[in-house]
């Protein structure tokens, strides 16, 4: 904890230890981006191989077209009499040729930035020299990638970090601006849980250390994070897969309602070319989402890492749009952790400024942020510095004695201390203790604060009001997730009268108050046998059975590594709140997915009215009444509807990428918006897309 | 549409669900074995059928053992009435002497009866003697519409079970709905029809002289008529209560023997309805929340009211092509005005739509009109509610797990949208239940498509046409609908008896109503596992105007993509070739 910075909260919502807010620290590895586009064309091209398109049935299904219109436009007599012209068969061939592309080239952005991501992460790591101590203690230098889990090794000033790690020995700060963003160095020491765990890629910047690797070669967090952006070992989550067998039964439907168009045709005498049925088909199936729908998985994974958070699969991410309760620390989550003035309470008939007086003399040497915060509040009331407080002898607060305070040069002498304490060193150095001392006492207690009694020369002068403060937008925050249906949970050590304030005032939903690591355990097991899905988040070491329990659950990077293990999600920033930021995100992939099924479903019903009466133009002269966009011919309207379809892709690869945005608003609601939005826009859109591209395409045909 | 149109289907609207909400609610008693009226007198009957059969009330059967005496008891049922209009000419009450019945149409017939589709590819009083009709048909339309209340109860146990490994027993199930719900309602039914004219005889056909004689088309004069007879009332009361359908006769509802009254038309017409309304309110109090039920209904009833008030505008509209003759079509004092070609007089326009909107709606089947007479419009209503899945309504029981498979899809896709793993009444919908749900949604659909392709192109498809060119067309696309959905209604104007039909029909019924069957339990067994997820303000509520709206666009948004071309080239077609000649 670095004492020295603190500083009282600020409107611009800075937490105490001065670091930025959180929108500006996001992620710091230095992306590369230059050449995506050019590199993801030529993905586009290498991903036409059937082999790896199978895997997504929609898009396989358009490249089967393709071939089949190849080889039409190569042998127009393959398929029978009455096919179409060759000029037909080619821009026929090409659209669709186009349509695969930009499917592809969608998916490979989305690997790209990855990709891009991973290989800044790659240079990190690196490869660097350990220097790894044999058991008699001699120093051997090694490949960092030979290093195992409980090898000791010993990194100098200005030297790599080789691994992940615990330290042993010595006291050092290390640079983690590679890895975390944070720019000022912290100080790493063996014992403590907090700063005893390292990580690899990092920089010791003083001083040596020597550390146990704690992470087997290709486990470290670093292989991890390159593996999450990357990619590589991406499984499809189960709404995932959900999806893909709605979509893939509605392509078999499609493709039987066009291969039955054949024969019905053929009953009518209506010759319908095979461009004109593989055109129907791929305009029919669902190509927008099929084509987008690994790109908006993609992209989550890549959003998720942004915010610096480790996942350690995408169903974790997916699992926390679906939270039901959210159980969060008190201390350092929801609370900046110290207890700050809040309120002077004289008693005794003493006036309040003489309490604020010598509550800052008695706190002036004092640097405990409680302290600080008392200094603090008396000179917001206009008291200032007095020479004699620098001379004063410090008394240091003693778990005897639980009390601090000064012995000024003049004799005078002051302590604060707990209620019960000072009463007793009062009457024993024959103070009298005033009548409404308990009183104001037990009115701290009861709103949640804790008391210090002020007293100068054995006459008690009041209280101080300590409160335990809550962080900027909290509130706010929490509102917002009840709005979303999430309830959450303050779950904290303290007495419970001080929860229940601390509780209403932050807003949660629920509090557990002297909780033990048992009672979150038993508290997540009773939500889930209610069939509730629960995510904590947890930096202890006593956390990581609850962390493990938990559906979601988020350690901190300066947690213990029992913590990170048992989590499915490590925030490298250590920020307990982030929590909020993945569950939003978990939301946002389904609401895209969900977004493009609908608009891409809605399209169908358009392009049924272009080509429909197009097919059967001479056959049924009558249909030309559905022809409600007056298509210029029925090339023209064929061609126009499939260039429509295929534009749709890179239209909304931006939206693929980003994401939609979640709204903070009820269920309903946003299915009202979305249902608006995408269902009846994807109904509309395509009717003025179609036509737009007619006019072009009409005089082209002409 | 006229003002007597507006209230008759105001009246038979508001008494189907003064009479389905009760009917739903005792229902909901019966399938969980809580106590009531019936039992009481009936209980001993009820456990003699157990202990005959050997059934343990209390035996829980997974969904695959639940399915396997679903199915083993299905084609025991298929066998018996395959056996029995084989040799039926060696059976006693076979007051015609009629011959056995042709093997296609015996297999056809007992494919039909069992699967609850009831399509005639039989002639009823000409091919059927009157054993054949109690023991054969009258038995599988209580069998079939029981089965199908049976799955639909399986299908809701899914719902309100959590982290069960059976879905009930089907045995107990199937006896429940036969002896409380179905066996009550059809004695009830079946004497008032007597009272009305119905028949109910085990006499000869009567053959009588001519009032007034005439000539045969080949000019030999005609002086007796043979006037067919049988036990009509007790198949008629089932047949439309179970949504099953099959006739006696051939001319199904029109014959003045099944349907003589306006009375008997009405009571008639409310029993088609009246099991499929009700059982939305058995859903609704067994997942103990009745505004799920009312949902549902609310949904079947956005669909139907519509297509309801065009059938019935477009046959009271008439023939257009009439019109540029200067024929009068408008009702007035002294005609009904409209399309009557195909109605009977006795009916008129608003009883004959009213019945052929509901008859497709629910997968009745039985007809008081020709639909293949319909203008294109009305013909394209009726059409393609079959085509939409028979879930509108739909048969009793398959009709509404059909419309929560519908539902599972809506809360599929709303669930992505507000962006939480969808559920629907507190039980995750992941990728096992959308496999399934698949199967449903695709089986009938392709039956129809391949079915009417294959038809479209082989010269025995062809050849069966009454009629040539785009209403041939229909007739092939209605026929394949019909079977596939377990309609079982005819656009007629089809020779469905011959051997490509009677067999690729066959077949397309059991598809249609199996390959529904099995995935449905297997979603029963899949969701009975799962835990029950407490609602949150996070969860999509499914009982509100937005979902019902959104559940009835994503219903006719399938309906519409699937069936667009098809109907485009039928009646569509049709309608805007006489429409603007």
């Amino acid at each position: 904890m670095i004492v020295n910075s603190f500083l009282l909260p600020r409107p611009g919502g800075t937490d105490p230890v001065g670091r930025p807010p959180r929108a500006e620290r996001r992620h710091t590895p230095k992306v590369d981006t230059s050449g995506l586009y050019r590199r993801a064309l030529v993905a586009a091209f290498r991903k036409l191989d059937p082999r790896v398109l199978v895997k997504n049935p929609v898009m396989f299904v358009v490249e089967i077209g393709t071939v089949l219109m190849l080889l039409a436009t190569l042998a127009p007599d393959l398929f029978g009499p009455g096919q179409a012209g060759r000029g037909y068969n080619v821009t026929v061939t090409l659209v669709l040729l186009l349509t695969l592309l930009f499917a592809n080239f969608a998916e490979a952005v989305a690997e790209g930035r990855g990709k891009a991501q991973a290989d800044s992460l790659r240079k990190i790591k690196g490869e660097t020299t350990a220097h790894r101590r044999r058991p008699d203690g001699t120093i051997e230098d090694v490949g960092s990638s030979s290093l195992h889990k409980g090898d000791l090794v010993r990194v100098d000033r200005d030297e790599i970090i080789p691994g992940d790690g615990e330290v042993m020995e010595g006291v050092a700060y290390v640079d983690e601006s590679a890895i975390t963003g944070e720019s000022a160095p912290v100080i790493k020491e063996p014992g403590s849980d907090i700063a005893s765990s390292v990580i690899g890629g990092t920089k010791v910047v003083s001083d040596h250390l020597i550390i146990r690797i704690t992470a087997d070669p290709g486990q470290t967090f670093l292989d991890r994070m390159i593996s999450l952006v990357e990619g590589a070992r991406r499984q499809k989550t189960p709404n995932e897969i959900a999806l893909t067998v709605l979509l893939a039964v509605l392509t078999l439907i499609f493709l039987l309602v066009t291969i039955a168009l054949g024969p019905y045709a053929a009953y009518s005498k209506v010759p319908v070319p095979l461009a004109t049925l593989v055109a129907l088909l791929i305009c029919l199936i669902p190509t927008t989402i099929g084509g987008l729908l690994s790109s908006i998985g993609i992209a989550g994974m890549d959003r998720v890492a942004k915010f610096n958070v480790i996942a350690m699969s995408g169903k974790a991410i997916e699992a926390a749009g679906d939270i039901d309760t959210l159980i969060l620390d008190k201390t350092g989550t929801i609370t900046f952790g110290n207890r700050l003035a809040a309120d002077y309470l004289p008693v005794g008939g003493q006036a309040e400024r003489n309490l604020a007086e010598s509550a800052m003399a008695a706190s002036w040497q004092d640097q405990t942020p409680e302290g600080r915060s008392i200094v603090a509040m008396s000179a917001r009331m206009g008291l200032g510095d007095r020479a004699e407080w620098g001379a004063a002898t410090g008394i240091e607060f003693s778990a005897q004695t639980r009390m601090s305070g000064v012995d000024l040069p003049d004799g005078t002498s002051i302590r604060k201390g707990a209620a019960d304490a000072i009463k007793r060193y009062t009457i024993e150095g024959g103070g009298r203790v005033p009548p409404d001392l308990d009183a104001a006492v037990r009115t701290v207690a009861e709103l949640g604060g804790t008391p210090l009694v002020v007293v100068r020369d054995m006459t008690i002068l009041g209280v101080i009001y300590l409160k335990d403060t809550i962080k900027p937008r909290m509130r706010e925050r929490f509102e917002q997730l009840r709005r979303m249906g999430i309830r959450t949970v303050m779950c904290t050590g303290d007495n419970p009268i001080t929860a229940r304030v601390i509780a209403q005032e932050a807003g949660v939903d629920d509090f557990m108050a002297e909780s033990k690591p048992e009672d979150k355990i038993r508290y997540i097991r009773e939500e889930q046998a209610k069939g509730k899905l629960v995510a904590m988040s947890g930096d202890g070491t006593n956390d990581a059975p609850a962390l493990a329990q938990a559906d979601v659950g988020l350690a901190m990077n300066s947690g213990t590594h029992a913590a990170k293990e048992a989590a499915n999600m490590v925030d490298l920033d250590s920020d307990p709140t982030k929590i909020i930021d993945v569950i939003t995100i978990g939301k946002q992939l389904l609401i895209t997915r969900g977004a493009l099924t609908t608009f891409s479903l809605a399209n169908d019903i358009a392009k049924y009215f272009a080509i429909i009466p197009a097919i059967f133009a001479t056959g049924f002269p009558q249909l030309q009444a559905l022809n409600v966009m007056r298509l210029a011919n029925p090339e023209s309207a064929i061609v126009s509807a499939l260039v429509f379809n295929a534009l749709v892709i890179p239209a909304l690869i931006p939206l693929a990428l980003k994401g939609v945005k979640p709204r903070v608003s009820s269920a309903e609601q946003m299915l009202l918006r979305n249902v608006l939005l995408y269902g009846m826009g994807g109904i509309i859109v395509p009717f003025i897309g179609i036509k737009l591209i007619d006019l072009v395409v009409g005089l082209a045909m002409r | 549409m006229t003002a007597t149109a507006v209230l008759q289907i105001a009246y038979y609207l508001i008494i189907l669900l003064a009479l389905a909400v009760p009917l739903g609610h005792y229902m909901a008693r019966v399938y969980t074995g809580e106590a009531h009226v019936a039992q009481r007198i009936l209980d001993p009957v009820e456990r003699l059928f157990y202990r005959l059969a050997g059934v343990r009330t209390d035996d829980d059967m997974t969904w695959q053992r639940y399915a396997g005496a679903v199915l083993w008891f299905n084609l025991l049922g298929i066998l018996a009435v395959y056996a029995l209009m084989r040799v039926q000419d060696a059976l006693p009450f076979n007051q015609s002497n009629l011959g056995p019945v042709v093997p296609q149409v015996a297999w056809n017939t007992a494919v039909s009866f069992t699967s609850n589709t009831n399509w005639q590819a039989y002639g009823g009083e000409s091919t059927l003697s009157y054993l054949t009709a109690m023991l054969a048909l009258t038995v599988q339309n209580f069998m079939s519409a029981a089965t199908g209340m049976a799955v639909l109860v399986a299908l809701i146990r899914g719902f309100t079970r959590r982290s069960a490994q059976g879905i009930g027993n089907f045995w107990v199930d199937l006896t429940r709905g036969t002896l409380y719900v179905l066996l009550p309602l059809s004695c009830i039914l079946a004497i008032v029809l007597v009272s009305q004219g119905v028949v109910q005889t085990l006499s000869p056909p009567v053959n009588t002289v001519l009032v007034d004689s005439s000539a045969s088309a080949y000019g030999k004069g005609l002086l007796t008529q043979i006037i067919a007879l049988g036990p009509v009332a007790s198949q008629i009361a089932i047949k439309q209560l179970g949504t099953n359908g099959g006739g006696f006769f051939n001319a199904n509802s029109a014959h003045p023997f099944e349907n003589p009254t306006p009375l008997s038309n009405f009571l008639e017409l409310e029993s088609i309805l009246l099991i499929p309304v009700a059982l939305c309110f058995t859903f609704g109090a067994m997942v103990r929340d009745r505004r799920q039920g009312w949902a549902l209904l609310s949904v079947m009833f956005l669909i139907f009211v519509p297509l309801l008030a065009i059938c019935v505008s477009a046959e009271q509209a008439g023939n257009p092509l009439f019109a540029s003759l200067g024929v009068d079509q408008h009702a007035g004092d002294l005609q009904a005005g409209g399309n009557m070609e195909g109605k009977e007089v006795r009916f008129g326009i608003v009883s004959s739509a009213l019945w052929a909107v509901a008859t497709t709606a629910a997968s009745n089947g039985s007809v008081n009109a020709m639909h293949d007479s319909f203008t294109p419009l009305g013909g394209l209503v009726a059409m393609w509610l079959i085509q939409t899945g028979e879930i509108v309504f739909g048969g009793v029981g398959s009709g509404l797990y059909g419309m929560i498979v519908f539902a599972i899809v809506a809360v599929f896709i709303a669930g992505l949208l507000v962006g939480r793993t969808p559920e629907y009444l507190g039980k995750k919908i992941e990728a096992k239940e959308m496999k399934m749900v698949s199967l449903v949604i695709l089986v009938p659909a392709a039956g129809v498509l391949i079915g009417t392709a294959i038809a479209c192109v082989v010269p025995a498809g062809t050849a069966a046409l009454g009629n040539p060119g785009i209403h041939g067309f229909s007739e092939i696309l209605y026929a394949f609908s019909s079977t596939a959905n377990n309609n079982g209604s005819a656009f007629a104007g089809l020779t469905a008896s011959g051997i490509f039909y009677a067999t690729t029909q066959g077949l397309t019924m059991l598809l249609g109503r199996y390959w529904i069957i099995i995935p449905i339990l297997a979603i029963a067994g899949s969701l009975a596992a799962k835990k029950i997820v407490p609602p949150t303000s996070g969860t999509l509520p499914t009982h509100t105007p937005l979902f019902v709206l959104f559940l009835a666009g994503t219903i006719m948004l399938v309906g519409a993509l699937t069936y667009f071309p098809a109907l485009a080239l039928g009646p569509i077609a049709e309608h805007l070739l006489i429409a603007a000649p």
